[in-house]
């Protein structure tokens, strides 16, 4: 059986579009999820004692399945559960696979390293084999199919629950997530202060987008670390990603490499984010900023 | 807490003409980011509730010298598990810690990995630790507060924040953001050369995931359009933007 993990995550969708090249895949959802289209089958968990996200729970209803292989989504709920179903098991577990191949009994695999700046190819064997799909690597597409869905209650004890989300903040009303919005306005050094990120908001409203930044910008506090794209921050996907006077390392490109396209604002032509851009404005962007929302205000936007 | 040694990589990475490892020839050495998050966040608790802290690395001799960048910035203690310089699957650097952490004189609290390693980013070894020495764990977290013996963990969740609460002795592994680490001092520096280091030599082990070799993507070069004008090219961009459907 080849078993995907669906949390709640759009990023399950590609999950499960990717193990379906795999073979015949049944999604195991411990949350609502529209799968419809996507999977023949679908297992919903049930049980009195499945409250809100518990690791450790999760990963007991996988291995109690036996499944030859488990895909999950990159997800820190995907790397995490499946790391439990590895370590209780004793079995790899290979992080961030962007493509899968079967080889006889092992699979094939490439894997990203340093956040998908180099890749990893590697052979995978024994049972059962576990995977994470990278976020992005592939596009959720439906197979069309008709999705039957039964249930399946595990067999839980107290001690699967010792670590469970205990409780939760909302985000703030009307905020718009970086991972999901449609327009990104990103800012690095070249932004230039703290305050300087207010142009790049009032471009970013416009558009009904939201603001992100470089690792120098928020490791130098001009923005919260949760608006960094990166390596070490966000991996975001949006349709245009407005790149304002960031010159552009391998930590931050792994980060917006997603985008669908890339418009770049910055002084200098040669900065390794341009050969990334479709499209580049050079010159200052504490002018280049102010023009582009002026223009957006003339025509009534 | 556990670090590792990685290269600071800069604009491009060169492997080895085996294509089994970055060429490091020129590069220096830093501990991965998400891990100088969690030596300061030690420091930080140390702060706060008291106590004393160890780092424990598993990596070539070299990386004395990413301990002693935790000892310059307050750590008491260093633990080496020295190998020969290869790469270590993630089940038996899991294995070689947790017969390390458990060979301690000390019992500790709190056990602070980074959430993956900026390298090979396994995303693993913390919660095999946590397995083998029987504690719970949670990954990913961005805030740790300790009180009345129990550890809350804030981690960041569909642009909010999802809770945990967990007993001690409690295994968390921490992002980059939980905090900004100090800088070394120079005092602390040279207290920290003085500091003995303790060794130990691990034993590797087979995985079931080979690596065969590794590959630098091939560029993604796009035909950039330049946009003319600087500031003037505002109802050029703003035509663009209509063309996406974006206003």
């Amino acid at each position: 059986m080849i078993l995907c993990l669906v949390d709640g995550d759009p990023v399950s969708l590609e999950a499960l579009t990717f193990a379906r090249g795999l073979g015949d895949v049944e999604a195991l959802m411990f949350e609502e999820t529209d799968v419809d289209g996507y999977t023949a089958h679908a297992r919903r968990v049930v049980h009195p004692l499945l409250g809100d996200y518990a690791p450790e729970a999760w990963a007991h209803a996988i291995v109690e399945l036996e499944p030859e292989v488990v895909v999950a989504p990159g997800t820190d709920r995907g790397h995490e559960v499946l790391a439990h179903v590895a370590a209780r098991l004793g079995v790899p577990l290979a992080a961030n696979v962007v493509a899968a191949a079967a080889d006889g009994d092992a699979l094939q695999l490439t894997r990203q390293r340093w956040g998908g700046s180099l890749l990893e190819e590697a052979r995978l064997t024994g049972t059962p084999k576990l995977l994470t799909v990278a976020a992005h690597a592939v596009v959720a597409q439906s197979a069309g199919v008709t999705t039957t869905t039964e249930e399946f209650t595990p067999s839980l004890t107290d001690e699967h629950f010792v670590v469970q989300v205990s409780g939760r903040e909302q985000p703030t009303a009307g905020t718009v997530r970086l991972d999901t919005a449609r327009v990104v306005v990103g800012g690095g050094r070249g932004v230039g202060s703290k305050e300087g990120f207010e142009l790049l908001e009032e471009l970013a409203n416009l558009l009904g987008g939201t603001v992100g930044g470089s690792r120098v910008v928020t490791n130098l506090g001009w923005r919260p670390h949760s608006d960094q794209v990166g390596q070490t921050g966000a991996r975001i996907a949006p349709d245009l990603y407005i790149a304002c006077g960031i010159s552009g390392a391998i930590q931050h490109i792994v980060g917006c490499k997603s985008a669908k396209r890339i418009l770049v604002i910055n002084k200098d032509q040669n900065a390794p984010i341009v050969a990334r851009a479709d499209w580049a404005v050079i010159g200052d962007l504490h002018e280049i900023v102010p023009a582009i929302v002026a223009e957006l205000r003339k025509n009534g936007t | 807490m556990c670090v590792k040694r990685v290269p600071e990589t800069g604009a491009r990475i060169t492997l080895t003409g085996d294509a089994q490892a970055i060429d490091t020839s020129l590069l220096g050495f830093t501990i991965s980011p998400h891990e100088e998050c969690a030596v300061e966040e030690a420091l930080r608790i140390v702060g706060e509730h008291g106590g004393s802290t160890t780092v424990l690395t598993l990596g070539p001799p070299g990386a004395a010298e990413q301990l002693q960048n935790a000892m310059a910035m307050g750590v008491e203690n260093a633990v080496l598990l020295e190998t020969d310089g290869s790469d270590w699957n993630a089940e038996a650097t899991a294995a070689a810690l947790a017969d390390a952490i458990r060979a301690q004189p000390e019992p500790f609290d709190v056990l602070l990995f980074g959430n993956e390693g900026a390298d090979t980013g396994d995303y693993q070894v913390g919660v095999r630790v946590a397995h083998t020495l029987g504690l719970p764990c949670v990954t990913g977290i961005k805030g740790i507060a300790i009180e009345d013996g129990k550890l809350t963990a804030r981690r960041e969740a569909g642009g909010g924040w999802e809770i945990f609460e967990l007993p001690l002795p409690a295994v968390v592994t921490v992002k980059e953001g939980i905090n900004l680490p100090r800088y070394a001092s120079l005092p602390g520096r040279l207290r920290a050369k003085k500091t003995p280091i303790a060794r130990i030599e691990p034993q590797p082990r087979a995985s079931a995931l080979e690596t065969i070799r590794l590959v630098v993507p091939p560029e993604q070069e796009t035909h950039v359009e330049i946009l003319a004008g600087g500031a003037d090219a505002a109802p050029r961009v703003v035509e663009v933007l209509r063309e996406l459907g974006l206003v």
